[in-house]
């Protein structure tokens, strides 16, 4: 909400400056987000005539001017401005002033001695066309101080107000908030019943009284629409944000911004019959204010005549029924419309207005005829006619229950002692009715506040205006109790740091995607889609990280950076009920970053398997299989404890092409849960004997998976074998086509005593025979 | 018998003279060898008289020890040049940078959030998690935000497309929903923080339709705003590691809770003076808090009349723009390793 300070200070004038008063109001929870000064500093300008304009003789764009200033004689002044002409208003810098950016002296202008200088907006840093000079109302008195006869000495003051503080959408609401944060004193506007002159009614019939438990209607007769609106409400309507349009409009707004009751003014010809408040029916449509033509459904409230909806209750009004120039005869209306029956209809409507705003969170239903008066005053003083009696129509206004708020409550929230009176008294300081009973507080709260219903509420109004920052802050207690360490789990931040150790940069991608990612890299995929995504390239959640990681990878090729290695540890979506946390990983480039101690090669997929292994050890396992994102023979699904939970791979080829990268990066992704939960370690006694080693080089089909030889081994090896492993996988001269001799290492020891030729040598032979039955191996001659 | 003193003169020379340990060798073994000159003369001694014998014995030992010396020496030196030769040849340039793989680095925002956990960790807060689809009734309803209430146009939420596999869940606008569901499986005393991507429909320059939130819950019998204000300052100083950071609480209104607070930081880029960071101000929002609303604690069967509790929601990528000086916030969401690169360390 903006608003004129120096309407503020109209109403109530505390004892502070602009910056204070903005503190006070952001300290009280009416957070200030703006103070904008009117008009820049600049003085010495005065309000002029011209009196004649003649060309200059030595300049064809330039006038001699001879300019009233308000002093015995005329001043001469050399303006440039295309419409200086005789007869016109305007603002005038005297020697001396002090302009935004320059200061004006007596100076000869091509041989003719200026006194001054004629402005422009621009040229006092006033907002406006900025071609030629400004332009001033033909009564502006000659000679007055421009700045005071413009009130330009004000700030207009921005507020955040929060959704509960309707009370505040007022000047009126203001001044008292500000009455009960500084104890200044509220001069509030005085309203006059307007006297009666005619008796035309329009008949009132509320059908949908919960939605409005009060409407009025008055009608006036008469009136000049085309009246001119004052200068000080036009003033202060533009200082609000708020355009001058008409007059009568301009009143309704007018009140609107001084109670905070939301008006409309009916042209009286345009209505046909009397007026109905009720809820819309199916089907029927209204157009509005703005052009737009609405379709009412029933939950919206309607104000209709015989002929059906003219107004959006408490959102809009309707075109055809509105004032314009030429009308003579308005009903003005002045309603309670229920917050519940307005909340929400407009911004389905795509409409947000002054009026629903204030409707939506609650306009004061006590003050409902104040504003009717008000509203009627200042139409018969600005557009003349003659006013009718009030219509009314009130059904069950809310009801404002008494809360008790106990002292010793409030003492526990705020973590200190209030003295009880001075909280009596902030709390009546709002307008609230304060009884002492004991060691509580009954309070009623007044009609204008719609946020005051437990207590809670009361407790927060009282340490608001005691103030937040007098509230001491505690150094925090509580039992020192330590929280639990379960040493089995992975915590996320460690593998984190592991993956950065392994020279891995975290990335953090949308959690929403291109679904047409998703149909590339798996066209069986169904991401959930948004139903009211930002971008189409953002409008679906992510049921794999691989999109975003493939993603980043083309945004940083583009950027130079030619080796990339990242990662992400985040969710996917499948449901609600299913969102798992998945780690995913993309390598590209070279395998180690340029160096001279090491030759250049491409990171590859054992690579990325090394990496996985580092981080899970043997929890992990590694199995061929299929993914339609990855080449068919650098591909393999991850297992744990039994069961799937991830893949590895190189990106699918027709990917690389399809997402326009130079190469294929490597790519994993797991359930990183599943791979959280590890073992305690375990010690075992060291052995005190010597370990055998025995290496054995075993040839067999070039298609059997080396883990499948590794599982068959390890299957029957004795418990004296301490480990089994790979260590060459050669094939070429010496081994047969379609063949392969893979090179294993057996160490072989025991806890107990040194183990005889024999032993080993059995052990070995039933590894041999093991890795002949079940993998068709046999030792390399 | 020739005179072991001219014999020495030419050992010590020979000696002086052997380049390497192979030559010295073999000059030793040409004095003290078996048929070496001293070896030679010492044999003679059995050809000599008796009393000639003793002192011609011992001028022999003398010229014995005079040669062992001098070979000493010489193999020392020649040993020490031998190691000096093979550890200039093996020297590296040790300027050169060390082998291997390089090290990444976390993304700023997990950065922030660890650090943010670590310090509430260490006064005995909890780490909670929840989904991020989450239903109407976990981020607004439970949270004392009913339909149609205006605070939910405060909220610009993602919506999930109705459509024949369900839907019309919606993307969390916070993680205030982790509160209400730990809330609604653990009882008092709790003090838990819940981080996490929310989301919001809104893209510009100082907004991305996804950020990070860290939400914070402490219920107990004795919980105060003056605890809660306690708590937040003592953490914001500690996160920007400024005793003297200047804090203040201005009234705010969320649906759940009251009172409510919004908490505001000296500026930490101009140090209060004004700038374009804090719009001139000196004053940074950073948070949000206030005590848990009584309709928060009945939709989670908690006794609001026997516990209090305080709440507060920040979100992770503004202290992280404010920690690190990062002045774009969808730097945080393009991943550029340039940008990703400078949290490295």
């Amino acid at each position: 909400m903006q608003f004129s300070e120096a309407w503020l200070r109209s109403l109530i004038n505390p004892a502070l400056d602009t910056p204070r008063l903005a503190h006070a109001l952001t300290m009280a929870g009416l957070e200030v987000e703006a103070l904008i000064p009117t008009a820049p500093p600049f003085n010495n300008v005065v309000v002029a005539e011209i009196l004649s304009a003649e060309k200059h003789p030595n300049a064809d764009r330039l006038r001699v001017c001879q300019v009233d200033v308000g002093e015995t004689a005329p001043v001469t002044i050399v303006c440039g401005a295309p419409n200086a002409a005789a007869g016109l208003k305007v603002p005038c810098a005297r020697p001396g002033a002090q302009l935004p950016g320059i200061e004006i002296k007596v100076a000869k202008v091509r041989g003719v001695e200026s006194f001054g200088m004629l402005c422009s907006t621009r040229e006092l840093g006033l907002e406006g066309a900025a071609d030629g000079l400004m332009v001033l109302d033909a009564d502006a008195p000659v000679g007055e101080d421009f700045r005071s006869w413009l009130n330009l000495d004000d700030t207009l003051i921005t507020l955040k107000l929060t959704p509960n503080r309707a009370d505040c959408l007022s000047l009126q609401g203001l001044a008292r908030e500000v009455g009960a944060i500084t104890g200044a004193e509220v001069r509030l506007p005085l309203v006059q019943e307007a006297a009666t002159c005619i008796q035309d009614t329009v008949s009132v019939q509320v059908t949908a009284s919960e939605a409005c438990p009060r409407y009025l209607a008055r009608v006036v007769r008469g009136i000049d629409a085309q009246a001119a609106t004052p200068r000080w409400m036009a003033e202060r309507l533009e200082r609000s944000g708020i355009r001058p349009l008409l007059a009568p409009v301009d009143i309704t707004n007018y009140v609107l911004l001084e109670l905070g009751q939301p008006m409309h003014a009916f042209a009286l010809s345009r209505l046909n019959g009397g007026i109905e408040v009720r809820m819309a029916r199916a089907g029927e449509r209204l157009e509005l204010l703005n052009g737009q033509t609405a379709e009412l459904v029933p939950d919206m409230l309607v104000i209709a005549d015989a002929s059906g909806p003219v107004a959006l209750a408490g959102i809009m009004g309707g075109l055809p029924t509105s004032v314009e120039r030429a009308t003579v005869d308005v009903m003005l209306e002045a309603a309670f419309f229920a917050p519940a029956a307005i909340a929400g209809r407009a911004r389905r409507l795509g409409l947000s207005t002054e009026s629903s705003h204030r409707f939506e969170r609650g306009v004061d239903f006590s003050a409902t005829r104040q504003a009717m008066e008000r509203a009627t005053q200042l139409l018969l003083d600005i557009c003349g006619g003659q006013a009718g009696p009030i219509a009314e129509a009130v059904a069950e206004l809310p009801q404002r229950e008494p809360i008790t708020l106990r002292l010793a409550r409030l003492k526990r929230v705020a973590g200190i002692e209030l003295d009880a009176d001075q909280v009596a008294r902030d709390l009546a300081a709002l307008g609230m009715n304060v009884e002492r009973q004991g060691e509580s507080l009954v309070v009623t709260p007044p009609s204008f506040r719609f946020d005051l219903a437990i207590e809670e509420d009361l407790i927060e109004e009282a340490v608001r205006l005691f103030g937040y920052d007098n509230i001491p802050a505690h150094p925090p207690a509580a039992p020192s109790r330590m929280l639990p360490q379960d040493e089995t789990v992975l915590a996320d931040d460690s593998l984190r740091q592991m993956l950065v150790d392994l020279d891995y940069q975290e990335v953090i991608t949308y959690s929403f995607v291109d679904p047409a990612w998703e149909k590339a890299l798996d066209a069986r995929a169904r991401p959930l889609p948004l139903a009211n995504p930002i971008a189409s390239q953002l409008s679906a959640m992510r049921t794999t990280l691989w999109g975003g990681l493939i993603e980043t990878l083309r945004h940083n090729l583009n950027r130079q950076q030619e080796r990339v290695r990242i990662f992400e540890l985040g969710r996917v979506y499948a449901s609600l009920a299913e969102q798992p946390m998945k780690l995913g990983g993309l390598a590209y480039g070279d395998a180690l970053p340029e160096q001279w101690g090491a030759p250049s090669r491409r990171v590859d997929f054992f690579d990325l398997k090394g990496d996985l292994e580092r981080l899970f050890g043997d929890a992990l396992d590694a199995r061929r299989g299929a993914h339609p994102a990855l080449h068919p023979g650098q591909c393999a699904e991850l297992w744990a404890n039994g069961r799937a939970i991830g893949w590895i791979g190189t990106l699918h080829p027709r990917l690389v092409q399809a997402f326009d990268l130079p190469a294929a990066p490597v790519l994993f992704e797991l359930d990183s849960q599943a791979l959280a939960q590890r073992g305690l370690p375990r010690h075992a006694t060291l052995s005190r004997f010597p370990q055998v080693r025995r290496d054995l080089a075993f040839v067999l089909d070039v298609q059997t998976p080396a883990g499948e030889l590794l599982t068959a081994l390890s299957e029957v090896a004795p418990a004296q074998v301490r480990s089994i492993d790979v260590f060459d996988d050669y094939r070429g001269k010496g081994v047969a086509e379609n063949q392969k001799s893979l090179a294993i290492r057996v160490v072989i020891q025991d806890t107990e005593r040194t183990l005889t030729d024999q032993e080993v040598e059995d052990a070995v032979q039933k590894l041999v025979d093991a890795a002949l039955r079940q993998c068709n191996a046999s030792l390399r001659a | 018998m020739r005179n072991p003193n001219e014999i020495v003169a030419d050992a010590l020379t020979a000696i002086q003279a052997c380049p390497d340990l192979p030559t010295l060798e073999q000059v030793k073994a040409g004095y003290m060898g078996k048929s070496g000159q001293l070896t030679d003369l010492l044999k003679s001694l059995g050809a000599m008289p008796a009393d000639e014998r003793k002192t011609a014995g011992a001028r022999i030992n003398e010229a014995k020890q005079a040669v062992e010396a001098a070979l000493k020496t010489r193999r020392e030196a020649l040993q020490q040049a031998e190691l000096d030769r093979q550890l200039a040849a093996e020297t590296l340039d040790v300027t050169l940078p060390g082998r291997g793989l390089a090290h990444g680095g976390l993304h700023p925002v997990s950065r922030t959030l660890s650090r943010i956990q670590a310090l509430f960790r260490s006064i005995g807060f909890e780490v909670a998690t929840g989904p991020e689809i989450e239903t109407d009734f976990y981020n607004f309803t439970a949270l004392n935000i009913p339909e149609d209430h205006p605070a939910r146009a405060m909220h610009d939420t993602f919506y999930l497309r109705q459509d024949d596999l369900g839907g019309g869940e919606l993307l969390r606008t916070h993680t205030s929903p982790v509160q209400v569901r730990h809330m609604q499986t653990h009882q008092p005393p709790l003090r838990i923080i819940a981080p996490g991507r929310v989301y919001r429909c809104d893209s510009d320059v100082t907004h991305t339709p996804m950020f990070h939130q860290i939400e914070g819950l402490w219920v107990d019998e004795s919980v105060s705003f003056a605890d809660l204000k306690g708590v937040l300052a003592d953490f914001m100083r500690n996160f920007f590691e400024r005793d003297d950071l200047p804090v203040r609480f201005r009234p705010s209104f969320f649906p759940f809770t009251e009172p409510s607070a919004e908490m505001d930081i000296g500026c930490v880029m101009c140090g209060g003076e004004g700038c374009r960071v804090c719009s001139h101000t000196g004053w940074l929002e950073v948070l949000g808090c206030g005590m848990v609303h009584p309709n928060v604690f009945r939709h989670v069967d908690i006794d609001a009349e026997r516990f209090i509790g305080f709440a507060f929601g920040l979100g992770v990528e503004r202290l992280a723009m404010l920690r690190y000086g990062v002045d774009d916030l969808r730097l945080f969401f393009e991943n550029d390793l340039r940008f990703l690169k400078q949290f490295t360390h």
